[in-house]
């Protein structure tokens, strides 16, 4: 019943990048959440100022650490809402529509990311 | 202890109804019952039209599959001692079209078995007078707890996305596939990739672990599915960035 | 012998199958696959962390002044409990990766398989080391 199939291309790549999103976003993610939002805003820790925050962004080490850390979740975010909008929802005929809107949107996140760490003076 | 406990199975007759629906029956509650025995009880003594299968009633011939209290499980091996003094539900396996009361049809099943190539493929035969191919234990012990499918279809009933997508290949097809690819003595690896590495093989499953838990044989087809994630993208990575690896 | 979307009378030698439709609301019907769907939902919370760093970069590069905006913004009572939210999200997002990763590995020793729980628990500890370790920079500033 089966033709020869057509050799996917392009999954291997996006279940790569989702397991290399998902293992930053296990072991680095939780601490920052912690600290940014929760610990500093409610006084628990002192919030990180402008100056010091400048400091950190000066040492180009940070700064790949950060592009990391911000790009890889979102390639990882989006394979998954991806396959929950399909599976959960039922909406298999909007299938190309929600992969583009998905890694669409992890590509657009991980532009802007570059371009404002790469430009921060 | 009471001495009966109550069973509501599922009924449907093609030939008058238009959906399943309960029917109870009280069946004697005796403490080493299965459910399958008190199915054969009520076929026996009480409605002799109720239709399942079941076969060896003792858990390797995967035919007495069926939904009890709607976990997938194998009729044979659920003892009526630990849903008592509760009634029981039994109704047909999730996912699959049902013919008749219990019995589902497994067309659809068997097709992606077979679309696996589940014989071991080999460039070149050896011949008789040379011997049997020889494997060591640790050989054997890689692939030998994916041979222990019994083919019961409960990791289908289990599975949301082939409760969601039919066309997914589905957990018992692709250990399977994995059980030909970690054999020593299989030489088709790459005659099952493209079949495997589809949409509705491999790339269609999440990962949701279901298919793992309720497996009797401890069969575990989600970690085999997601090895073979890593073996297909690790095999896709090296065609990209080693393109001049002979084949 | 494929059941017909249109019902199609019975025959002797075709009896009618039933399908049942799955459900829009499938993944309410059982505990597991509710675990399932929040494991996955877990992911919307990753992607609001993103969120929330590059807001922080963009706010870094107009200035102290909308840097300062945006530590307000933070402090709303509002993000604050969206925030708290998020992490519990992002935390079961983390042990269920750590335990997902352990089984979706083989690894053999000496020929006998590795068992899950000494892959994930190495994992889990360094998911406690990693975190003191980038909490201690973070407030060293």
């Amino acid at each position: 019943m089966d033709a020869q199939p057509t050799k996917l291309r392009i999954e291997p790549l996006l279940w790569l990048l989702f397991s290399a999103g998902g293992v930053v976003a296990a072991f680095l993610i939780p601490i920052h959440l912690l600290i940014l939002g929760i610990a500093g805003p409610l006084g628990l820790t002192k919030a990180t100022e402008y100056a010091s925050a400048s400091a950190f962004l000066s040492f180009p080490l940070v700064r790949l650490y950060l592009f990391v850390l911000c790009s890889l979740p979102l390639f990882h975010a989006a394979h998954r809402i991806r396959y929950t909008l399909y599976d959960g929802l039922q909406i298999k005929h909007l299938n190309e529509v929600i992969a583009a809107c998905c890694y669409g949107g992890a590509v657009v996140g991980t532009v802007i990311a570059g371009y404002l760490l790469w430009n921060f003076v | 202890m009471a001495d009966t406990i109550k069973l509501e199975v599922s009924r449907y007759s093609p030939e008058t109804d238009a959906a399943p629906h309960l029917q109870s029956f009280e069946v004697p509650f005796r403490k080493d019952w299965v459910v399958l025995d008190a199915l054969n009880y009520i076929k026996d003594k009480q409605d002799g039209s109720l239709t399942y299968r079941w076969s060896c009633r003792m858990g390797i011939c995967g035919s007495c599959g069926m939904l009890v209290n709607g976990e997938p499980k194998l009729t044979c091996a659920t003892f009526l001692a630990d849903y008592a003094p509760e009634p029981i539900r039994v109704e047909p396996l999730r996912n699959f079209p049902v013919i008749r009361d219990l019995v589902i049809a497994m067309n659809d099943f068997m097709r992606k078995l077979q679309k696996m190539k589940p014989w071991l493929i080999r460039k070149e035969e050896k011949p008789v007078s040379e011997g049997e191919y020889l494997q060591t234990p640790d050989e054997l012990e890689a692939f030998k707890q994916y041979s222990m499918c019994i083919n019961c279809m409960l990791c289908y009933a289990a599975c949301p996305v082939y409760g969601l997508d039919p066309l997914f290949s589905g957990p018992a097809a692709i250990a399977l596939a994995q059980r030909y690819n970690l054999d020593s003595r299989d030489q088709g690896s790459k005659d099952r990739f493209p079949v495997l590495s589809q949409h509705d093989a491999i790339w269609g499953c999440t990962f949701v672990g279901e298919c793992t838990r309720v497996c009797p044989k401890h069969v575990d087809p989600a970690g085999a599915i997601q090895q073979y994630k890593l073996t297909a993208a690790l095999d896709w990575a090296k065609s990209v960035l080693m393109p001049w690896g002979g084949k | 012998m494929k059941s017909a979307a249109v019902t199609p009378p019975y025959t002797l030698n075709h009896p009618r199958w039933y399908r049942k439709r799955v459900s829009t609301y499938w993944w309410l019907q059982r505990w597991e696959y509710l675990r399932f769907v929040l494991r996955e939902i877990s992911s919307v919370f990753v992607a609001w962390f993103v969120v929330l760093t590059i807001a922080q970069l963009y706010a870094m590069s107009r200035g102290s002044e909308a840097y300062n905006t945006f530590l307000d913004f933070l402090k709303n009572p509002f993000i604050i409990a969206f925030n708290i939210i998020s992490f519990l999200f992002v935390v079961y997002h983390s042990i269920t990766w750590f335990n997902l990763s352990a089984r979706a590995m083989s690894i053999r020793v000496g020929g006998k398989k590795v068992p899950g729980f000494m892959i994930s628990g190495p994992n889990f500890v360094a998911w406690l080391i990693i975190s003191a370790v980038i909490g201690w920079l973070l407030l060293r500033a």
